[in-house]
């Protein structure tokens, strides 16, 4: 393969390698789409975008709206800081995620696919061409999948143009139909009027790669794997201070203390689960789990070591999202700002009791008020380290000042 | 449609209200009496307002999806302030874009409401440079007024020291200034919506968004057709047209100079919102006096030259009509557009240049009046026309763009030197110190004083039209037109509708008056003809009529469109004060039909003033070499110039 895979980062057994692709799309060929959706429902399969919405149930709505056409969007928009598993995804099991949209299809009766290519990924889409074009010659794409003339579904690749917030699945759908990626108003939701105002599935590359492994082996494989209430596994891509980083399989429940043991990150001072837009866990909270109930991850899972400063991170995320805002809505698109302006005056001249007042009211009115979860969730990494590493600050200069002139 | 309304129960603030499906929280609110404020969303830019536009039929529900669904959004819930508590859901929603579907309560105040609006304000404050003292919008700004509501007095996260933008080229007509601008995109969604010209941009994302133009030109080096539609949507005072009331009061100050201003029927039906009037109450009379007062030599009426448009583009209709349809003579393009609205000559230059020839190449009444005041009355009176300051007050913006386009020097000068916006008067009136409601009235100024029903309908969609088929009837019938239409009210081109149509039949044709004998030999080939005319409005709507043209649709059949760039025509217009809405429009128009109405004069051929200049002056009647010479113009094609333009 001439692609620049990422398998020698792999850290553990894949379950997907020990399954094949279209086995699970020639058996769903023959199921009905309740048969599909039931199997779906039953393996509690969510989505691994970060929001852990039940895939099944995205696919009911999108199946009871009445429409013509339907689309099937695969968010291959990979843009959460420290994720690359989706990139070993498509590298090397691009053909689980095209049975998986396909199968999708079928569910919910669209005929057209499309691939959401983040445009870092550009290199990436001559393999996935020809991926596509083995799999027409096939019959295993494009009219009447199997020879069946009632299963059609083709797919067709577009890129994005790098745009963090346009991995938000309706800024995504914004930027597929030609304009910026500004986040949409959620009603209608996208599996009511998505693309072009058509019922639309927009599911992450991870999410449509279990799919066809769930129809092969069967949902009881599936929700085995996990908890009774966070069933299944999931792919991480681990990186920052450990010894072996990369990308690793657990099974949902798995702890922190288990994985930092695995990737040699045992020492570590933080842990960053689920992204910029995730939570900085302190070592008293490594003992949590990655499932549903407890921390919800989009696959990113990076670890800070004990030499780290973790305002410095603060700084870096927060920077990160005043950048990448959509700059639709004001609480998202100034509040970070601020924010940023906020955290770098505390690094210098620390934070005294009043501001932090501020800055907590600020970030209440961010997480609530802002229009997607791009501006809802940006502040959950400096809330997280300013709860658990505030002692990194330098005292408040008036402070300090007033101590040493009591003393 | 199924009669059974099928309606949703919502409880708003413990009060239980009947909705339609669809309708928004925000509207089921403002129903119920509930004040949600909002900086983003416009009655002008909901979705229904702007589907009424094209089809005034359309239910409500075809309504929000077609603008919802899909393409730009009605309503980009972006300031975030109409954020409303709805019982079930963990975050606070907007209320302009919410639509109600299913039974919900709603609490619409609360302390966490409260504070989640204060501290978007306090976020926009945080990024907006400028002293409201020194702003044009002090007193009319939806940002000001809410940080006042809701106590914005403490800069918690800030305020710039600096302003974080420079000013742009003070050439510019339509002003902006984006240390002031709050990204709501009022003016982007109206650019693109209303007028389909999309001069406005968001360019950028996170803290570098910008509105912006193409390429980040200059607006004078963009493809703006200074509409000013953005302006009259601005929440703030991000958006300005150009002030040239400076220029115009050292004008008046000049003891050399005669200032002269002509004044359009479109301010006078609004100028009295800037006093504290209901929209509607019209201000015609009191403004001559206030006009005086602050020293303008001549007042006169912009009506005179509105009723001589309709001699020289109803003249030329008949001539363009005899020449296609009796001569075949294919350089006579059928149909013929209308040429007041500054705007929409640009907007067709740059976007539709291969409709060139079917644009009247009469001028603007602005212009006409202007070479007039500068010839005619110069001569008349004995005055230097170069020591003529010829001043317009006009409900436009645009009208700054064509009182200097290069062509309107034929009386030699300028012909008109500063065209005024409604809102530039209304401060002049101020800083005189005059509370126009409480003013006397007076008449306007001779030989340009006659008030005209037919001049002052030209101030809202359809006014053009109408005063035209009043006299072309007449002239070709030889009849009063209130045989045809009761009180020569011609209904089926008044309204609102974005783009309509309509046919009157010539029962009968009498003989070629005399002004007109150079024209055509006789009317008998318009016997039992029917001349089927068109209207549109917002030049959203143009291009719904020009492509309808190009696909050989309904409206290619038409003789005659008036094209108006801005919604409602004139009264609409981008220099109207500020705030606007649909029925703020339709209040305004029901005083300029009410005027119309009420005049002795309600035709442009009995207008004695017209009648006295071809007597005295354009001698040989319109569409003549000496009124080719002052009252008519040619175009230019803007396209190519677009993209190779080099910004200045």
């Amino acid at each position: 393969m001439d692609v620049k895979s990422v398998r020698g980062l792999v850290g553990n057994k894949l379950s997907f390698e020990s399954v094949s692709a279209d086995n699970g799309l020639k058996r769903a060929a023959n199921m009905t789409a309740d048969e599909i959706i039931s199997q779906v429902i039953a393996s509690g399969l969510r989505g691994r975008g970060g929001a852990g919405f039940p895939t099944a149930k995205k696919w009911e709505f999108a199946r009871s709206e009445k429409g013509d056409s339907k689309y099937i969007v695969c968010n291959a928009d990979e843009g959460e800081p420290g994720t690359f598993k989706d990139r070993l995804i498509l590298t090397d099991f691009p053909d689980l995620v095209f049975a998986g949209m396909a199968i999708a299809g079928k569910a919910v009766g669209a005929e057209h696919g499309i691939l959401y290519l983040r445009a870092e990924y550009a290199w990436l889409r001559d393999h996935l061409e020809k991926v596509l074009e083995w799999r027409r010659s096939a019959k295993l794409l494009g009219k009447g999948l199997f020879n069946n003339k009632y299963f059609n579904f083709d797919i067709q690749i577009r890129m994005g143009s790098g745009a963090y917030i346009c991995g938000e699945e309706t800024a995504l759908l914004e930027s597929l139909e030609g304009r910026r990626g500004d986040a949409r108003n959620r009603i209608p939701f996208p599996v009511q009027a998505g693309f072009l105002g058509k019922p639309t599935v927009v599911n992450n590359v991870e999410t449509l790669a279990w799919v066809p492994c769930i129809i092969e082996k069967g949902p009881s494989w599936f929700s085995a794997m996990g908890t009774k209430k966070s069933p299944g596994a999931w792919l991480f891509s681990v990186s920052g201070d450990c010894k072996r980083p990369g990308i690793y399989e657990y099974p949902f429940g798995t702890s922190l203390h288990q994985l930092l043991e695995d990737v040699g990150g045992e020492d570590a001072k933080a842990v960053q689960v689920g992204g910029a837009s995730g939570l900085c866990v302190p070592p008293t909270g490594f003992s949590r789990t990655l499932s549903a109930g407890d921390l919800a991850t989009g696959g990113s899972i990076i670890i800070y070591g004990p030499e780290q400063d973790m305002f410095d991170v603060a700084e870096n995320f927060q920077h990160f999202f005043a950048d990448e805002s959509c700059g639709q809505c004001v609480p998202c698109r100034i509040g970070n700002v601020r924010l940023l302006d906020a955290i770098r005056k505390m690094r210098k001249a620390g934070l005294d009791a009043e501001t932090e007042r501020t800055l907590r009211q600020l970030t209440s009115t961010m997480r609530t008020a802002s229009k997607c979860g791009l501006g809802q969730s940006s502040t959950k990494a400096f809330l997280s380290i300013l709860d658990n590493f505030k002692n990194e600050l330098p005292p408040v200069v008036g402070e300090a000042k007033a101590t040493a002139a009591a003393e | 449609m199924d009669t059974k309304v099928e309606t949703i129960v919502v409880v708003i603030d413990g009060k239980e209200l009947n909705v339609s499906p669809g309708t928004t929280v925000l509207e089921a609110a403002t129903a119920a009496g509930i004040h949600i404020p909002t900086l983003c969303h416009h009655d002008d830019l909901c979705a229904e307002a702007l589907y009424s536009q094209t089809d005034a039929n359309a239910d409500r529900k075809t309504a929000a999806e077609k603008y919802t669904a899909s393409g730009m959004l009605p309503t980009p819930s972006s300031c975030r302030l109409c954020l409303v508590e709805v019982e079930g859901l963990r975050t606070l929603q907007a209320s302009c874009s919410l639509p109600i579907i299913n039974p919900m309560k709603i609490h619409t105040s609360s302390t966490k409401i409260r504070h989640a609006r204060r501290d978007i304000l306090e976020l926009m404050m945080s990024e907006h440079y400028g002293d409201c003292f020194a702003c044009t919008r002090n007193g009319t700004c939806e940002l000001q007024k809410l940080c006042s509501e809701y106590g914005v007095n403490t800069e918690r996260f800030g305020r710039p020291e600096q302003a974080p933008f420079e000013m742009a080229d003070p050439a510019n007509i339509i002003q902006r200034d984006m240390n002031k601008c709050i990204l709501c995109r009022r003016c982007v969604r109206m650019c693109a919506l209303y007028q389909g010209v999309s001069a406005l941009t968001t360019e950028g994302r996170g803290d570098h968004s910008r509105i912006s133009t193409f390429m980040g030109r200059e607006m004078k080096d963009a493809w703006c057709i200074n509409c000013g539609q953005c302006i009259n949507r601005c929440p703030t005072g991000a958006l300005t047209e150009r002030d040239d009331t400076e220029a115009v009061w050292r004008a008046i100050e000049d003891p050399e100079k005669f200032v002269v201003i002509q004044t359009a029927p479109a301010p006078r039906a609004a100028i009295g919102e800037a006093f504290g009037c209901e929209p509607g109450t019209p201000m015609t009379f009191q403004m001559n006096t206030a006009l005086r007062r602050i020293g303008f030599d001549k007042v006169f009426d912009t009506n005179f030259s509105a009723d001589l448009t309709i001699f020289e583009e109803g003249a030329e209709l008949i001539g363009r009509l005899y020449h296609a349809l009796v001569l075949k003579d294919n350089a006579a393009a059928l149909p013929q557009f209308t040429s007041c609205s500054p705007g929409w000559i640009k907007f067709i230059e740059h976007f539709y240049p291969d409709f060139l020839p079917h644009l009247s190449t009469a001028k603007s009444p602005q212009q006409m009046m202007g070479a007039v005041l500068k010839t005619y009355f110069a001569e008349k009176n004995g005055w230097d026309p170069a020591k003529i300051v010829s001043v317009s007050l006009m409900p436009c913006t645009a009208k700054k763009f064509e009182a200097g386009r290069h062509e309107m020097h034929s009386s030699g000068f300028q012909d008109v030197d500063y065209a005024l916006t409604t809102r530039e008067m209304a401060r002049m009136f101020k800083q005189a110190g005059i509370d126009l409601p409480k003013l006397e009235k007076s008449n306007f100024d001779d030989p340009f004083g006659t008030p005209t029903g037919s001049g002052v309908i030209f101030g809202a969609t359809g006014g053009v039209m109408e005063a035209a088929l009043r006299t072309v009837i007449e002239v070709v019938t030889g009849e009063p037109v209130e045989n045809l239409f009761g009180h020569a009210d011609i209904q089926p081109v008044r309204g609102f509708d974005g783009v309509r149509m309509a046919e009157v039949t010539i029962p009968k044709v009498g003989p070629v008056p005399a002004v007109f004998s150079r024209l055509v030999p006789n009317f008998d080939w318009l016997k039992g003809a029917t001349l089927k005319v068109g209207l549109a409005h917002g030049t959203a709507n143009a291009i719904r009529v020009l492509e309808d043209i190009k696909q050989k649709g309904p409206l290619s059949t038409c003789h005659f469109i008036e094209f108006m760039a801005c919604p409602g025509g004139c009264l609409g217009g981008g220099g109207q004060p500020i705030p606007t809405s649909p029925e703020i429009r339709a209040a305004r128009a029901k005083a300029i039909y009410a005027e119309d109405a009420a005049y002795q004069v309600r035709k442009s051929h009995e207008n004695k003033d017209v009648l006295r200049i071809y007597e005295e002056f354009f001698r040989e009647g319109p569409c003549s070499r000496k009124s080719h010479d002052l009252l008519h113009t040619h175009y230019t094609a803007r396209n190519a110039t677009v993209l190779d333009k080099k910004p200045a």
